[in-house]
């Protein structure tokens, strides 16, 4: 049973009254719990959904590749056009000179957001394992950790936290202000936002679709007059997959372009 | 559920989700950096070089062209001046042969006129030779003849003589002296 079903069911046992669709539908049943030196893993639909977009992206991938042409056929350039996106797009433009190194890391981020996020419109799944906190925030902790790092390796551990802790070309006053700004934006608010953005895209997208269907359903059931207005949330409904459809695109190529940002910034001395 | 979401803050994630997200992303990154990213990069080289390949092999083609032409040009110069040198070569050789030619007819003529007067003068002499020989037995044989008739002659002469003094008897005898006369002229 899905959370949607689950949600459904709630929403006709309600009775009269329309139960707008919460939290329970991002907490459904574990299939399987288990514990591993201490961590609980709770294998859950949604788990199992990150499992296909990861399996499917992957095969995919390899797909594209497994008898690369010059003349690229169909599948091919469906995924050098995705790779070419990130690696000339990307990598070279936003990173710059030096970022072709970083294509392969960038290309992955995409594509693992991306086959993550259309899990959302896909019937059946119909969420997006990114609207789950956890796995946007792995991500940014990681793209965390490789801008900081790429930074002390290419610029220096005094001069990258030096740049950042006084930024050069600010009169000294200013430093009061600039200082715990450039810590909080490094540091803190930047991997926050690159993770909560992605989260809260999926998490609201889900939760406008869960409503629109939901209420669609419910006031086909009440009759009368709200037959008109179940048949509006349900193009609200189709309206609304839509531009998840352009939201999943966008949100995997603004992650990873943020990221391009930042290790931008981290090659490069001048901010 | 309800109960159990209401609990449960969106914003901390369950530890378990954050490594299963781990394996989830670091799978997709080690086949994209392992297979995907260097065949994608290796088609990318192979189709740069196949155009830049291309514009090569045109240039590199266009240049031996070139080196050809220049080749044959060369060639085809040297071919001409060795024409010219061996048409004035025939040339010369045929002014050559003509001239030796020309020389050896002339000796030959030369010999041959040379030859032509010597047996001329041998015939000469010969003939002179010969002449001088027989003038003498000639004019001595004429002569003979000569004094022989003029012997005869006068023995003639004397017997015309005779038969006139004869006749002019016969005519005084007879009377009539036409007839002798042209009896004797017989």
């Amino acid at each position: 049973m899905t959370s949607s079903a689950h949600a459904l069911g709630g929403v006709l046992a309600a009775g009269p009254g329309f139960q707008a669709p919460g939290l329970e539908a991002f907490y459904p049943h574990p299939l399987w719990t288990f514990s591993v030196l201490g961590v609980d893993f709770e294998i859950t639909r949604i788990t199992l959904i990150l499992w296909i977009a990861t399996l499917g992206i992957i095969g995919f991938l390899v797909a594209t590749v497994r008898n690369p042409q010059i003349v690229p056929g169909k599948l091919q350039f469906l995924g050098e056009s995705g790779y070419s996106l990130v690696r000339d797009g990307i990598a070279r433009d936003v990173v710059g000179p030096r970022g072709l190194p970083f294509a392969p890391f960038l290309a992955s981020l995409f594509f693992f957001i991306l086959a993550n996020n259309i899990m959302s419109i896909v019937p059946l799944a119909q969420i997006s394992p990114m609207a789950k906190f956890a796995f946007p925030l792995v991500l940014a902790l990681i793209c965390y950790v490789i801008y900081i790092w790429v930074g002390i390796r290419e610029q220096g551990v005094g001069k990258y936290f030096k740049d950042i802790l006084f930024l050069p070309g600010v009169p000294l006053p200013m430093y009061i202000l600039v200082t715990p700004i450039e810590i909080l934006q490094n540091f803190i608010v930047r991997p926050f936002t690159l993770a909560v953005r992605l989260f809260a895209n999926m998490f609201a997208g889900h939760m406008l679709l869960l409503v629109f269907s939901l209420g669609a359903t419910y006031l086909f059931t009440v009759g009368g007059l709200s037959y008109v207005f179940g048949g509006i949330s349900f193009l609200m409904a189709i309206v609304m997959t839509f531009f998840e459809l352009l939201v999943i695109f966008l949100q995997a190529y603004v992650f990873t372009v943020l990221m391009g940002t930042y290790l931008n910034g981290s090659i490069e001395a001048e901010h | 559920m309800n109960i159990l979401a209401a609990t449960e803050n969106p914003l901390i994630p369950p530890l378990g989700e954050i490594v299963i997200g781990i394996i989830a992303f670091g799978a997709v990154y080690l086949v994209m950096r392992l297979l995907v990213a260097p065949r994608f990069e290796q088609v990318f080289r192979a189709r740069r070089e196949a155009i830049e390949g291309g514009m090569e092999r045109a240039e590199a083609m266009q240049a031996e062209a070139a080196e050809a032409l220049e080749k044959y040009r060369a060639q085809l110069a040297e071919a001409r001046s060795e024409a010219a040198q061996i048409r004035d070569q025939a040339r010369a050789e045929g002014q050559q042969i003509v001239e030796e030619l020309r020389r050896q007819a002339q000796e030959e003529s030369a010999r041959i006129v040379a030859r032509g007067e010597e047996q001329l003068a041998t015939a000469r002499q010969q003939i002179v030779n010969e002449l001088r020989g027989q003038v003498g037995a000639l004019a001595v044989e004429l002569a003979g003849r000569i004094l022989e008739e003029s012997l005869a002659d006068e023995a003639r002469r004397r017997g015309t003589v005779d038969r006139f003094l004869d006749e002019l008897d016969s005519i005084a005898a007879t009377g009539d002296g036409g007839v002798p006369v042209s009896r004797g002229n017989r």
